[in-house]
């Protein structure tokens, strides 16, 4: 009997098997290895591990191997791995005022203590596709001329520097908000299910796991018009910093190793305390590796989100917290567009049947005034 | 029943033991509060949200090595989601498995409740989409944790009667809200409406896992289930004129296969173990018939 769309584990099986083959392309080509992917797309690895909040490089690049680059499939692949990882520490606070620079810019002072350090940018490469990257790679690389210049930032690089942060000037003069610690232990959304109105930290961790292309869009939304809260790139900075842990057995701090990670602070529009002076408020951004549009991106919609605290009408998609925060998670939204392929004719059977029963009853009748 | 050996580097049903303590705890405020929507520390599974990922881990979270499961999907073992999540406790269970409604401990379940009813003893555990029956009349959580503290229902029946007055019917045919206990009104996750009265007091256990929702629900053996309606509008389940195809039920809920492109189709019955049964002991009888005739 002819049965559509019901198919067993052989189908299934079949199916991981010409996956596998998509995934590998022609086998004439050598196969990507999982360090050349870590070493060479270093942004498809930063968004992975930022999205699928572990910060391992190497297990990014597996996922995106395995995935076939197909960056929201890494994500996932690395959220399962993660939920199988035992706890054993949380790290303290990283200190990234103390980060390794190897790039710090800022749009609100035309020079500052230490300057501004461009470091590794797309910002000003002029967008045309260079064909000498098609020449098929030799092993010459080793041996061949280093461009030119590559010197001088090389040497750069390797003096990477400890700076004071921007916004501090501003805090100095009492000119913006200050971010305060309360002393509360953090939240933690992958332990505790969202509960709304939440808390500034359980907000920012949705917000660094949640998609960079809807962050994108909703964050500059914001600058269209939909909830604008005028923004500055106070301070961008990208580089190492130390991770600590202190273990209760221990009773001090012992670092763990160095992690990358891309931080953004934003200036924005001022408003009026309680004692009457105008002030800057500010919108936080942070991701793991080097990963300056979401890390930015973040930063636009934590500042949306602070409409209450402000007395700002929430007006626009970026200042809903419900709205955004329960829609941000890329594994969440993926996952349930993509459940539209399951079968559902017992649904559709049950409308097919209501609908014809409504054909058969006639016209439908007037609403009653 | 002995178990088979689990997944290497996994814990027995791949949550390990917090986890699985976190989601008893859930689920035992669910069962004292029927109806009543617990949230719980959903965790990731290496399957998409929205493919049953709630169901599993309340599947996980009560499992046992002797336990025997089933996993159905629009009431048949063969779709293939379902063939893919019993692969996967099998994988890391090592637990028995079964086809057969009769012979399971736990059946896991998207859309259907098994035509054979339940026995006491028995879980059924639903995958669950959108938990909150109010969501899509008010998409706000903040909104609809108060009106469920507050019973406020009325934009429910308001619902329900606008869809009579410009339908004529109640145009809810699945996921048709029921009132739990007399207290809470619940989705009964998107089975047909069809499977609605199967709820009423029956002796089984019902789980309900909502994993993207971060949600877990039950109703508790023998408790009221009420699907909502009017006194002059009373609630009634689907029928067909056909009968199933194969096993000639009038009795089930029957899917519709079309057979070619001409406007050809047939219907048979959604459980397929159902049918099967039935349909093996109508063969059974046609073959005692025939052997009395020779004799």
């Amino acid at each position: 009997m002819y049965v559509a769309v019901k198919g067993g584990e052989k189908a299934i099986e079949n199916a991981h098997q010409r996956l596998a083959e998509r995934r590998r392309g022609d086998r004439a080509q050598p196969e990507l290895s999982v360090v050349q992917i870590e070493q060479q797309m270093p942004f498809a690895v930063a968004r992975v591990m930022t999205e699928g909040s572990i910060c391992d490089p190497t297990l990014a690049a597996l996922a995106i191997k395995q995935a076939g680059g197909d960056l929201v499939e890494a994500i996932f692949l690395l959220r399962a791995y993660r939920t199988t990882l035992s706890r054993f520490c949380s790290s303290l606070p990283l200190d990234t005022t103390a980060m390794q620079v190897n790039r710090r810019i800022s749009a609100i002072y035309k020079d500052l203590p230490g300057g501004q350090r461009l470091g590794p940018t797309f910002d000003y490469s002029h967008r045309l596709l260079d064909f000498s990257l098609m020449a098929a790679a030799d092993d010459s690389w080793a041996q061949g001329p280093a461009p030119v210049g590559a010197d001088e930032a090389r040497a750069e690089a390797a003096d990477p520097e400890t700076l004071s942060r921007v916004l501090q000037i501003l805090e100095r003069e009492d000119l913006i908000v200050t971010e305060q610690d309360d002393g509360a232990a953090p939240a933690d959304i992958t332990r505790d299910p969202p509960s709304f109105p939440c808390n500034r930290s359980a907000r920012l961790q949705s917000l660094v796991r949640g998609d960079e292309g809807f962050l994108l869009a909703l964050g500059y939304s914001t600058q269209r018009g939909y909830g604008r809260n005028h923004p500055f790139a106070g301070e961008i900075r990208v580089g190492e910093v130390e991770v600590l842990i202190a273990p209760e057995e221990l009773g001090f701090a012992v670092s763990i190793g160095d992690i990358e990670v891309t931080e953004c602070e934003l200036v924005n529009g001022f408003t009026h305390g309680a004692d009457e002076d105008a002030r800057f408020t500010r919108g936080y951004g942070l991701t793991f590796g080097y990963a300056e549009r979401k890390a930015m991106s973040m930063a636009l919609v934590d500042r949306a989100l602070q409409a209450d605290d402000y007395d700002e009408e929430r007006s626009s998609p970026a200042q809903q917290e419900e709205f955004v925060l329960a829609h941000c998670d890329n594994v969440e939204a993926a996952g349930f567009v993509s459940h539209l392929k399951l079968p559902h004719y017992v649904d559709f059977q049950s409308e097919l049947e209501l609908l014809r029963k409504l054909r058969t009853a006639g016209a439908p009748q007037e609403i009653p005034a | 029943m002995n178990a088979h050996a689990v997944r290497d580097g996994y814990n027995f049903a791949y949550l390990d033991e917090q986890t699985k303590r976190m989601i008893r705890r859930a689920l035992l405020k669910a069962v004292a509060i029927p109806g009543y929507q617990v949230p719980f520390g959903g965790r990731e599974m290496p399957m998409p949200y929205g493919w049953g990922t709630g169901g599993m881990q309340v599947t996980a979270a009560v499992i046992g090595a002797d336990d025997v499961l089933k996993v159905i999907d629009q009431g048949a073992d063969d779709t293939t989601n379902a063939v893919s999540i019993r692969a996967f406790f099998r994988d890391l269970t090592g637990v028995a498995t079964t086809e057969r409604t009769a012979d399971a401990s736990l059946i896991q379940t998207r859309h259907r409740i098994p035509e054979q009813p339940l026995q006491a003893g028995q879980i059924l555990i639903y995958q669950v989409p959108i938990p909150d029956p109010l969501r899509f009349i008010e998409p706000s959580e903040v909104e609809t944790r108060k009106m469920h503290a507050l019973e406020d229902y009325g934009v429910m029946h308001v619902k329900l009667y606008e869809d009579i007055a410009r339908h004529g019917h109640i145009a809810t045919t699945y996921a048709y809200p029921v009132l739990v206990n007399g207290r809470y009104v619940m989705d009964p996750s998107p089975i047909p409406k069809f499977d609605n009265p199967k709820m009423h007091h029956s002796p089984a256990l019902q789980l309900f896992g909502a994993g993207r929702e971060k949600r877990i629900y039950a109703v508790p053996p023998f408790t009221d289930v009420q699907s909502l309606d009017f006194e002059d509008h009373p609630f009634e389940i689907q029928r067909w004129e056909q009968s199933c195809a194969i096993c000639g039920s009038n009795q089930s809920f029957l899917d519709e296969v079309i057979t070619d492109d001409k406007g050809g189709k047939m219907f048979i019955c959604s459980d397929t173990d159902y049918c099967r049964s039935r349909s093996h002991a109508v063969d059974q009888a046609v073959d005692q018939a025939a052997k009395e005739n020779a004799a």
